[in-house]
């Protein structure tokens, strides 16, 4: 019996020195600088605040240890398939805060998570429409490891369930080469834009019972235009 | 007995380790796709949106009830030609399989347009453009941009109203039928006018 607790308060300790491997592995830090900040093309950046309360809907499923829905009688999406799903529509601001456009991102937890590898894995997709301008997709994979150990998990060991600080960090990893994120045009002056984008996160606050309470949201866009001949081709193949 | 210790602690560090990588974080929920296959190698697929119980919110300017309730739509004069929209999806077996936004846009510079994102959150998303005008009952567009599965996918998308007159089903009122025409463009050939 005593071998046995002993083997026990063993395994404990094992799996307690995993999880502290896991969680201050140095290998797994996020990249603070955008790879498109030593690019010489033009750029858009656009700011959005990630506070569930400044945008204009936010849904998911409506989990407790998700962001709460916003308008609070939005429809959420609990059924099975769009159960790891969060959808948000936002105002999106131009360097000086003033209002250019609304970008609505979807974003599905993703299957090829993998936390051994520091990989907390998100598919999104952002349309973003800039009146006068015009529209466009960015496809991305987000990485949000980095958020996860460094704002969530200590707001959660925080007595008060608050986190504090100054975090930055970029959040996209791909699926470009780069760990870019990849933008196709859409119509006005965007069509046949082929480029990359990045997303950055900025938090000053969180919170466990609300999500966060002070948190900007930054993509910046390359704009360097390269029209794919392929987006043109003729689409009366039926 | 501290042997018997050392070895819980290796045998705790690799099944916490063999879990890490074994065992999946996330377990995504999938419906069989319904797909018809074309003559031309490429597919049909066919989506829909019940109308009123999968609309998540219309915005636009100058709404008197909004939806979803509560929401506060920008009041800047700069979207005032753009009406978004959100839904969920279902597949013809009428099971929810993704997210929907469609905006229609009215740009004095650029024209009106009609644009469509679908997220299917196990498969991809797709990007589709189209005319305002319908044809046949159906409006129809261009695939601009898929992503994941979607992403070598070339082809069109039709958007067709189908109101529901039987009054058999309750409270809606119809159904917005979605259907995409996608080929892998390792599949396509441009025919000689292409080419030119």
């Amino acid at each position: 019996m005593r071998y046995l607790i002993v083997l026990l308060l063993g395994l404990v300790t094992g799996v307690a020195i995993a999880l502290a491997i896991l969680f201050y592995n140095p290998f797994t830090a996020q990249i603070s600088l955008s790879p498109l900040a030593v690019s010489d093309s033009q750029q858009i950046s656009l700011r959005y605040s990630a506070v569930a309360e400044d945008s204009i809907i936010i849904t998911n499923s409506g989990d407790s240890s998700r962001l709460q829905p916003n308008p609070a009688k939005v429809l959420q999406l609990w059924e099975a398939p769009i159960s790891n799903t969060d959808v948000l529509v936002t105002l999106l601001h131009d360097s000086r805060n003033k209002s250019v456009g609304i970008g609505v991102k979807f974003s599905s937890r993703s299957e090829r998570t993998r936390l051994l590898n520091g990989k907390a894995l998100v598919d999104s997709a952002w349309y973003i429409y800039l009146p006068g301008k015009g529209s466009m997709l960015i496809e991305q994979s987000e990485n949000h490891w980095a958020f996860l150990r460094d704002v969530i998990i200590p707001a959660r060991w925080n007595s008060g369930n608050k986190w504090r600080g100054n975090w930055q960090g970029v959040i996209t990893d791909g699926p470009g080469a780069l760990g870019t994120a990849r933008v196709y045009g859409g119509s006005g002056i965007y069509s046949g834009l082929n480029s990359e984008a990045i997303e950055t996160h900025t938090a000053k606050a969180y919170s466990t019972d609300v999500g966060p309470v002070a948190m900007e949201g930054r993509l910046t866009i390359d704009l360097s235009v390269e029209v794919d001949d392929e987006t043109s081709a003729d689409a009366s193949i039926y | 007995m501290i042997k018997t210790f050392i070895f819980g602690i290796i045998l705790g560090l690799a099944g916490a380790f063999a879990a890490l990588h074994f065992v999946s974080v996330v377990d995504q929920h999938r419906e069989s796709s319904i797909i018809s296959v074309t003559r031309n190698g490429g597919n049909t697929e066919v989506f829909h949106i019940n109308l009123p119980i999968d609309r998540i919110m219309t915005g636009a300017q100058g709404q008197a009830n909004p939806l979803p309730p509560g929401m506060e739509w920008p009041n800047d004069p700069i979207f005032s030609n753009v009406r978004a929209e959100l839904f969920k999806l279902r597949n013809a077996r009428d099971a929810i399989v993704g997210v929907a936004s469609r905006f229609a846009l009215s740009d004095p510079e650029f024209g009106d347009k009609i644009e469509w994102l679908l997220h299917l959150p196990a498969r991809g998303s797709v990007f589709v453009r189209m005319s305002p005008q319908p044809v046949d009952r159906s409006r129809v567009g261009d695939l601009s941009a898929g992503t994941r599965e979607f992403g070598s996918m070339l082809g069109q998308v039709s958007e067709r109203w189908i109101a529901d007159t039987s009054g058999s089903s309750g409270d809606l009122t119809g159904r917005i039928e979605l259907s995409m025409n996608l080929l892998s463009n390792e599949q396509y050939v441009p025919d000689a006018e292409d080419a030119e």
